[in-house]
């Protein structure tokens, strides 16, 4: 038997649990990400993909289980800022007075001195991701007067901002204009590229298809996981859903 | 007051000016609505009215138990004041009672023992100057712990205002990008019970938590920056005491309720003519007149 090289993973989480005061949310969950990885995570509201994310950015506790990112702790992982999160529009206060310029800027604070005191190379790395998300004309612009897509990018270059090598996006396409789904899809190609491991939650069954190397599909565990074109079937589908017919889920509208 | 005295709005500001405790509490009071001012637009953002209300009203047995043992008054309010939200934090986890419900339990029973405790311990407290505040009686000693306090808390929030901002808006990020969110919490809740005992000097402990509130409210129908809405959260605090206090010294009024009254009146305004947030919203009015 070889062994396994944990350095090789992006992502190792093993036989995970989450529970909020004794109320289980996840248990026995198992993922393994390479480099350059497009992982969805799929499941029904209250399954555990919030969960599950946050256990990996070690912003709730696991109970049971063991997690290494790029072979390391979560809490080292968080000291090299190796993961970035990119929350869903509605986990945001969209009111709070903050620019577009401020929001990526916080994607560099891990890095700076105590007194978050942005040096040239932060300013440069935020000039660079708010570019490579096409919203260079709105740099002072609050993000309360944002349209949905151009939040999700402001975000987005936050994470870019943060120089991660592994993303974790929440609902990326939910609420974005085309143009937005257009500029995520190509930036997922780039980010593959440079080797860095996505994972995704998703409603859209279409979207999973697209962009997804591997699936995970969850419902409080893991109901099934592989490459897409094996595991993402009609009946694993149905088995994550609660019975639900994938007829339904795969209707006129998605 | 001769009623022709402040007839002239030089009189009207410079006659208070001749007293001495008018002097002092001028210059308190702006300390204080400073420290208040500036604490404000994160606990307006961060959405802990109600964990001011709490902890504000949870300080009055600290302040009590302080004056009756001869320990200064800041210390006893700040460990009851921390002491509420521990137990909030506490009964919150282990019943299945809804966080609201525990804090206005939690505060209310701090309070009520603070009451019980001034009727029983017979000394030289002074309810109404507890409850209501006496900017115009404070003493050297209190004068020279509001500084002290005032000083740290301003300092404290100084230092880390981006990280405490970051908190507030997504505490999700700070903690995967290995900002102590844990710390933060609680330097957030510490400056709160501190400036709940500066503030309680001005105002009292019945309407400190406006002075936490009130002008973050203002400020943030102001402006859609942050560090713009510290600075006219902590101006507005700051001429709102100025201007309860002169009130009250001309027209003979509780100065505690004055202050805050003023602040409602600045937050009204703001709510009506503010450019783009308010009722009126001046601003397109005055692109259409264009």
């Amino acid at each position: 038997m070889e062994t396994i090289n944990y350095q090789n993973f992006r992502i190792d989480a093993e036989n995970i649990c989450v529970d909020y005061n004794g109320k289980v949310a996840l248990y026995d969950a198992n993922l393994r990400l390479k480099p350059g990885q497009i992982c969805g995570l799929v499941g029904m509201n209250g399954a555990g993909k919030t969960t599950f994310f946050n256990a990996l950015t070690g912003f709730v506790n696991i109970s049971k289980g063991k997690i290494r990112i790029n072979g390391e702790s979560v809490r080292s992982a968080q000291k090299d800022q190796t993961i970035a999160y990119v929350p869903q529009n509605e986990g945001i206060d969209s009111q709070f007075p903050i620019s577009v310029w401020d929001v990526v800027m916080m994607g560099r604070y891990g890095s700076m001195n105590i007194f978050r005191c942005p040096r040239e190379s932060d300013v440069q790395a935020v000039k660079d991701a708010i570019e490579r998300v096409d919203l260079t004309d709105h740099l002072s612009t609050p993000i309360g007067n944002l349209s949905g897509g151009q939040r999700k990018r402001t975000f987005l270059a936050r994470a870019i901002a943060q120089r991660a090598s592994i993303l974790l996006l929440d609902e990326p396409f939910s609420g974005v204009d085309i143009r937005t789904e257009k500029l995520i899809s190509e930036l997922f190609i780039q980010f593959k590229n440079e080797g860095k491991t996505i994972l995704l939650s998703t409603h859209d069954m279409i979207h999973v298809r697209e962009f997804c190397d591997l699936v995970l599909l969850i419902n409080k565990t893991v109901v099934a996981y592989g490459e897409t074109s094996e595991v993402f079937t009609p009946e694993n589908i149905t088995t994550t859903f609660g019975g639900i017919s994938p007829d339904f889920l795969f209707g006129p509208e998605s | 007051m001769e009623l022709c005295s402040f007839l002239t709005l030089d009189s009207f500001i410079t006659d208070p000016l001749t007293h001495d405790f008018m002097r002092k509490a001028l210059l308190m009071s702006s300390l204080v609505a400073s420290v208040c001012g500036f604490l404000s637009s994160y606990l307006t953002l961060k959405g802990w009215a109600l964990m001011g209300d709490a902890v504000s009203h949870s300080v009055m047995p600290g302040v009590v138990v302080a004056y009756a043992l001869g320990l200064p008054f800041s210390l006893g309010a700040f460990i009851f004041g921390v002491g509420s939200v521990a137990l909030i934090g506490f009964i919150k986890q282990k019943s299945r009672v809804k966080e609201d419900t525990v804090i206005g339990l939690v505060f209310t029973g701090f309070f009520a023992l603070g009451i019980v405790l001034v009727s029983k311990i017979k000394s030289n407290i002074d309810l109404h100057s507890i409850l209501f505040g006496s900017p115009l009686g404070i003493s050297l000693s209190d004068v020279k712990q509001t500084i002290f306090i005032s000083v740290l808390v301003v300092i404290l929030l100084s230092i880390f205002r981006k990280d405490l901002m970051l908190y507030c808006f997504d505490p999700r990020h700070a903690k995967t990008v290995g900002i102590n969110v844990f710390f933060l919490h609680y330097l957030l809740l510490t400056c709160l019970s501190l400036a709940a005992v500066v503030g309680l000097q001005s105002v009292g402990i019945i309407l400190v938590v406006a002075m936490l509130i009130t002008p973050g409210a203002t400020a943030y129908l102001l402006t859609d920056k942050f560090d713009n809405m510290t600075v006219i959260s902590i101006l507005s605090a700051i001429i709102s005491s100025l201007i309860g206090i002169y009130v009250s010294f001309w027209f003979d009024l509780e100065t505690g309720g004055s202050i805050v009254l003023a602040q409602t009146f600045i937050f009204l305004f703001a709510f009506l003519f503010a450019p783009r947030y308010g009722i009126f919203k001046l601003k397109k009015l005055f692109a259409a007149y264009k």
